[in-house]
């Protein structure tokens, strides 16, 4: 039998003892004022202080520690989780916080999703928005409550993003006054809803719906699945876990088959339409107001389950590249902060660029929703296509852009970002998952590239078009002026490049020449969509750009904030070009000369941000409980926590009976038969 | 099609080694539950059970032949790593290269029988890739004729060696090596680290393991620290430096041998590229083939996702890829094979541009690989995010190929040194060899006043020959432009290590484009050798799509060389779109070829028989969280919450 490792008592390092002076040595070349950035990015200092007052109260809580996180089984994070949930109902009541409180944002931030039931807050909402009064009435407290928990049941095996192909139905019964739900074959097993798999009593079913034979489309019901005394699955249900994840171990995403189940008539949430007892089908109301807050859902999203991830990882991966040393840059000097080699920069700091390109974005879209919310209220629908267009085009960019930003942070890492006590691996594995639902990218691109070629032809045509996507119909730009490489960190010089629009016109005139010759439209459509997503992306990417240097305008250059950020969308705006360079140099706009400069401005700009580097991470403000990383702690000892945290491992900790029973024999030579 | 052709290569091979896979893979001994529903100390408990089941079946077989164990080794193992990986590879093999007869006689029979399991212990906390910056110390001690070995600093303690945290009894330790008052350098030592019998931790000696990773569950990469523990003078690794009795250091006479082992280690990795991006592309290729999604005409059934255009051109440039990344890894290990024999007989000449070469093709079939394997599993939407689609292991378990065996970057930057350096060569008046000889046509262009980039080139976009003039051109282009960068740093600073990190992003980017050149020229020369000719012709579509695709990925650099005209840049991304159209038939017989078994492929969504949906149903019936019908966690929490309330 083995023993557990043995303890270690080294003395020199058992202790934390300050600051690794590598990363405090970063913080005195601030150009800016850390603490007054940190304000802006929360929206003013009093918001600051309730962020930072509220995690204090969480995190001294234990019973939110995540210390154990990495180390835990899919069942215990899973349990972790609900007790978690449970146990923040009554913190809440202690602390005061409610649902619609200002506190609730900063809560579940810190949280960052780690927490059982939020799809039964989607379970909520969904009621809230689709459902009569009655309906609203009758449900809401009980869930409010926890009397039952609910999930939303959208997704199945065979159907995503296309939601008209659900399988699934809904036949209404005269005779009992009763929807008859059914899974009529295996593709159209309800699949992956959160909550469900092992919580859940209640679910949103979304199915097709049929009345006298004839189908409806795809309608919500509320089903219960799961009985409320026992928790066993009702008659007809069949429901489980879909098992292991790439992450979200601690989410019992589910499957749900249903055999005859019925569920009364007034389970169908009925705000927009109805079935009448005698099987009249009636509609009222738009529905466009609901498809609106579903079109907003993709934009909530980005602020902490896409932008906050990549703010996250760059903490971690700048702070341990100031710490980390490789190599001499100088002869005789001591080995060099990874940070200081080019190529490192280069990896980077263009996604601190990015990250508070999308932090801003982020604050535009919110303001361009709260608009369009006030405008559809007075039932004016007319900018209801441009922000579906946005909410698509922005989350399908920013969740690939994110994405790969912070698995550019995890190999920035060497080895280390490899470990899960890094904390990188978590947040990528999450992040990534937002790629996908809410949405498949590629899809929801599509979706923004019908939009701009529908303004595009109407702009040509001398229709007017929305705000956004005047610049489409402005003239083809001549060449390029600048003659210097400082000319490049001018925003009306490189603004002019991102508005650059030939991708989308010679989309158009590519699939308005294959049906001119012929071929069917959705053929045609078909075979101009890779360039059709590149064009959708280029237009989202330019209004990034300029979305910054608006902001960066409107910055008062108190304690040296406009400065450093002028830097940052210089670096966001000249690391889109270098990196699609092809697109410029088409057609002349950009000489072979005039790209070298921009080349050399893009990598003299990484030197001058280095200096703020870590300062700018540590402006976001996040608290070491929160990163949960050995690597990108705020005093910079990293190896110290490695080792300490390794430690714990239940490796370290728990006999393993492999020796015994294996290796032992195996090393005697008397391994016969296992 | 082109069965037979994949995953080895060898066509005569295939018939006995699909026998040999059926015996194994049915083999009750190596059955196991699902290692997705296992939690890490389980997975680590299989692993090393098969491992230990394997080398019984080696040793009942007779089987020794390095190919062969490799090959059953895989057969049993799947493409998960051991925990007895490391004692295979480095321990073993650098018993065998680095010792002296003595010390062979002496170590290798306990090796082979495994009667000791070794480790390699290099890497510490604080030091990777670059080696000479270690911090471990053996300090010879003339008195007793011994080695102490020391682990100083917190960042001098061994991290992340394969096998030392649970399971190895003993650990080649690279350490800095101190007799007579001065420091020689980095030296190998063997060191015992745990008690035979017991598999105590022996005094002085602190190991474990260190803790949990992104994969590489059924590892237990450890830590090792040392405190003043001493082994004898014989364990020092002797077959090159030596420490006599008395102290006196005996010098090695060639330090260029190591290179042997980093070319054999990295050509293996290329090879993993080539066959860890293949198995992505078979399960994305054959899900895309049964996933129906939307319309693309109203009215119609639903197509297949595979008939968009967006999803194949997610996945067909790295079909080709995966073809491409085949032969390279053939092409090195064969280059490898060839002049292994000129090493062993003290003949270096070929081994600085085989070794400078392996490093950037080290560094670009890791990261292309990487990140195909992340767009394939996009490309397969929600169900490529569950385990069970196979995709999650196959990228957690490749993705750290990009940092050991020498970090990407680093590697680049190799081979970015070897550029430069030939690049000079040229500017002086001397010619050079091999892969970089397209660099002497620059010595010719300097007489005359232009740019090398205004040299004309007539590409022709349908000829795989003339692509390859292309990607030469731009390699001689980028390679120009790195050097005269460097030099024009030189010539502001007094720092030769300053100047070279400034160009450090240009040289990376002329690495990648010498890399590029290399692969695309590998691809097109293997096509001459295809003799069937539906294989041929087959190939050669994927060898274009390949070549082309990479040039519509990076247009900057063609346009702005003046290789390519605009017009052609639109006719190159008009003609890949039209190759793939002409590939889509072909898709599923092309991943079919690599012949993977489904049990090694680890997959539902990519099943050779393609039914996906009432597996993945069964898989989930199996998942830990659905053990009992009603979870622990609604009597633990729910009820009592709701009770409460």
């Amino acid at each position: 039998v083995t023993a557990p490792a043995s303890k270690v008592s080294l003395g020199y390092d058992s202790v934390l003892s300050g600051v690794n002076p590598d990363l405090a040595s970063e913080r005195l070349t601030a150009s800016f004022s850390v603490e007054k950035l940190t304000a802006r990015l929360d929206g003013g200092a009093e918001h600051t202080r309730m962020r930072r007052a509220i995690v204090e109260a969480i995190e001294s809580d234990p019973a939110f520690s995540r210390e154990n996180q990495y180390f835990q089984s899919q069942n215990e994070r899973y349990e972790a989780a609900v007790r978690r949930a449970v146990h923040l109902q009554k913190k809440m009541r202690e602390m005061g916080w409610t649902e619609n409180g200002p506190e609730i944002k900063y809560i579940y931030r810190w949280l960052s999703g780690d927490i059982a039931f939020l799809l039964h807050r989607v379970f909520m909402r969904s009621i809230s928005v689709l459902g009569s009064d009655k309906q609203v009435a009758k449900w809401i407290p009980l869930a409010t409550e926890h009397q039952i928990i609910g999930s939303y049941a959208q997704t199945e095996l065979g159907h995503g993003t296309y939601l008209q192909g659900l399988e699934t139905t809904a036949v209404f019964d005269i005779a009992t006054q009763e929807f008859l739900l059914n899974t009529p074959k295996i593709s159209a097993m309800k699949w992956w809803p959160g909550d469900m798999g092992r919580s859940a009593t209640h679910t949103v079913v979304f199915a097709q719906l049929y009345v006298h034979g004839k189908c409806y489309g795809v309608h919500p019901f509320i089903v219960q699945i799961r009985s409320l005394q026992d928790h066993s699955p009702r008659p007809g249900v069949t429901v489980g876990d879909i098992g292991p994840k790439m992450n979200f171990e601690h989410t019992d995403n589910g499957y749900l088959m249903l055999q005859n189940v019925r569920v009364p008539r007034e389970n169908m949430l009925s705000r927009f339409c109805e079935v009448q007892p005698d099987g009249t089908y009636v509609r009222w109301g738009s529905q466009k107001i609901n498809y609106f807050t579903m079109t907003t859902v993709r934009i909530s999203i980005l602020s902490d389950e896409v932008i906050l991830p990549l703010m996250k990882a760059c903490t971690i991966a700048i702070r341990y590249s100031a710490v980390r040393r490789q190599s001499k840059l100088k002869p005789g000097e001591q080995e060099a902060k990874i940070l200081d080699y080019q190529t490192q920069q280069q990896k980077l700091l263009p996604q601190l660029a990015a990250a508070y390109a999308f932090h801003f974005i982020n604050i535009y879209l919110h303001e361009l929703f709260d608009r369009g919310y006030q405008e559809i209220q007075g039932r004016n629908f007319d900018s209801l296509p441009e922000l579906h267009a946005f909410s698509s085009g922005f989350k399908a960019m920013v969740t690939q852009y994110c994405t790969s930003g912070v698995e550019i942070c995890l190999r920035a890492c060497g080895g280390h970002g490899y470990s899960l006590l890094s904390g990188l691996p978590s947040l990528y594995t999450r992040v990534l998952a937002s790629c996908i639902y809410e949405g498949e990218n590629t899809v929801l691109f599509l979706q923004t590239a019908r939009f701009l070629i529908k303004c595009f032809m109407a702009a040509s045509a001398g229709q007017p078009i929305p705000p956004s996507v005047t610049y489409l119909s402005s003239a083809k730009p001549g060449k390029c002026p600048a003659k210097d490489k400082l000319d490049f960190l001018s925003p009306d010089v490189y603004l002019k490049f991102f508005q650059f629009s030939r991708l989308l016109s010679s989309s158009a005139a590519k699939l308005q020449h294959l049906i001119q010759s012929g071929a069917e439209k959705h053929e045609a459509w078909n075979q101009c969509t890779v360039q059709l997503v590149k064009a959708a992306q280029a237009h989202c990417h330019y209004i990034t750009v300029k979305i910054f240097v608006e902001t960066v305008e409107k910055l008062d250059n108190k304690a040296g904030i406009q400065k450093v950020m002028k830097h940052l969308c210089d670096l966001f705006a000249l690391h889109g070009i270098f990196s699609n360079a092809g697109d410029f140099l088409y057609d002349g706009y950009l000489s072979g000369a005039q790209m070298d400069l921009v080349t050399a401005s893009y990598l003299d700009l990484l030197a001058v941000i280095r200096m703020d580097a870590v300062p700018l991470v540590d402006a976001f403000d996040f608290t070491d409980k929160s990163l949960n990383s050995a690597l990108g702690s705020y005093d910079g000892q990293v190896y110290q926590r490695l080792y300490e945290w390794a430690q714990k491992s239940p490796t370290n900790q728990q006999v393993s009976p492999a020796y015994g029973k294996y290796l032992k024999p195996l090393l005697q030579n008397r391994l016969s038969k296992l | 099609i082109a069965k037979g052709r994949g995953e080895e290569g060898r066509p005569g091979g295939t018939a006995r080694r699909g026998l040999q896979r059926e015996g194994v893979i049915n083999d009750p001994d190596f059955q196991h539950e699902d290692l997705n529903f296992l939690s890490r100390s389980q997975r680590y408990e299989q692993a090393i059970r098969k491992s230990s089941l394997m080398v019984m079946k080696l040793r009942e077989h007779g089987i020794a032949d390095p190919d062969e164990i490799y090959w059953f080794k895989r057969t049993c193992l799947g493409p998960f790593p051991e925990p007895f990986g490391l004692h295979f590879s480095m321990f073993q093999k650098t018993l065998e290269t680095q010792t002296t007869d003595a010390q062979k006689e002496k170590w290798l029979p306990l090796v082979r029988g495994v009667n000791i399991i070794g480790t390699y212990a290099q890497t510490e906390m604080g030091h990777g890739t670059h080696l000479r910056g270690l911090e471990t110390t053996a300090t010879y001690d003339p008195a007793t004729q011994e080695f102490i070995l020391n682990s100083p600093t917190v960042t001098s303690i061994k991290w992340w060696p394969g096998g030392l945290g649970k399971t190895s009894n003993h650990a080649i330790v690279l350490a800095q090596l101190y007799t007579q008052g001065q420091c020689k350098g980095l030296h190998a030592f063997i060191v015992p680290i745990r008690q035979l019998g017991t598999h105590e931790p022996l005094p002085g000696i602190t190991v474990g393991d260190i803790g949990p990773k992104f994969g590489y569950d059924e590892m237990d990469n450890g830590y090792l620290k040392m405190d003043n523990f001493r082994i004898p003078r014989e364990n020092m690794l002797m077959k090159y430096a030596q420490v006599e009795p008395d102290g006196t250091y005996v010098k090695p006479l060639n330090d260029k041998l190591t290179y042997g082992t980093m070319v054999f280690i990295r050509s293996i990795i290329v090879g993993d590229s080539a066959r860890s991006l293949s198995r992505a592309c078979t399960i994305a290729i054959r899900y895309s083939a049964v996933r129906h999604q939307s319309e693309l005409k109203a009215g119609e059934p639903e197509p297949q996702i595979l008939d968009y255009q967006t999803q194949q051109y997610k996945l067909f440039p790295l079909l080709a890829t995966a073809y491409a990344f085949h032969f390279v890894g053939a092409y090195i290990k064969d280059t490898y094979r060839r002049i292994s024999g000129d090493i062993i007989e003290g003949d270096l000449s070929e081994l600085p541009e085989l070794h400078a070469l392996t490093a950037g093709l080290k560094a670009f079939t890791s990261w292309t690989a990487n990140a195909g394997i992340e767009e394939c599993r996009m490309a397969c939407g929600g169900h490529g995010y569950s385990r069970c689609s196979g995709l999650p292991d196959i990228y957690v378990t490749f993705t750290p190929s990009c940092t050991y065996e020498g970090e990407n970057t680093v590697m680049m930057l190799q081979t970015a040194r070897f550029l430069v350096k030939s690049y000079t060569q040229v500017s002086s008046g001397q010619r050079v060899t091999g892969m970089v000889s397209y660099l002497n046509d620059l010595s010719r262009q300097r007489i005359q006043p232009q740019h090398v980039a205004a040299r004309p080139v007539t590409v022709r976009i349908n000829d795989p020959i003339s692509l390859v003039e292309a990607y030469k051109a731009r390699a001689a282009r980028l390679v120009e432009a790195a050097a005269k960068n460097l030099q024009a740093e030189l010539n502001h600073r007094k720092s030769k290590e300053d100047a070279w990190n400034r160009t450090s992003v240009d040289l990376v980017r002329a690495s990648e484009a010498h890399c590029h050149y290399v692969i695309v020229k590998l691809f097109t020369a293997k096509l001459s050798e295809i003799s069937n000719a539906a294989v041929r012709a087959v190939m050669t579509e994927l060898c274009l799509l390949y070549a082309l695709y990479g040039i519509s990925k990076n247009t900057g650099d063609f346009l702005q060389a003046g290789i390519l005209t605009d017009t052609q840049v639109n006719q190159v991304n008009q003609h890949v779109k039209e190759l793939l159209a002409i590939i889509r038939p072909n898709a599923v017989a092309l991943v079919d070829s690599f012949d993977f078994h489904d049990v090694h492929l680890g997959s539902v969504l990519g099943r050779y028989d393609g039914n996906v949906y009432e597996n993945m149903f069964e898989w989930a019936k199996k998942s830990p969280l659905n053990k009992t019908e009603v979870h622990e966690s609604f009597h633990k929490h729910l009820k009592p919450m709701q009770a409460k309330l």
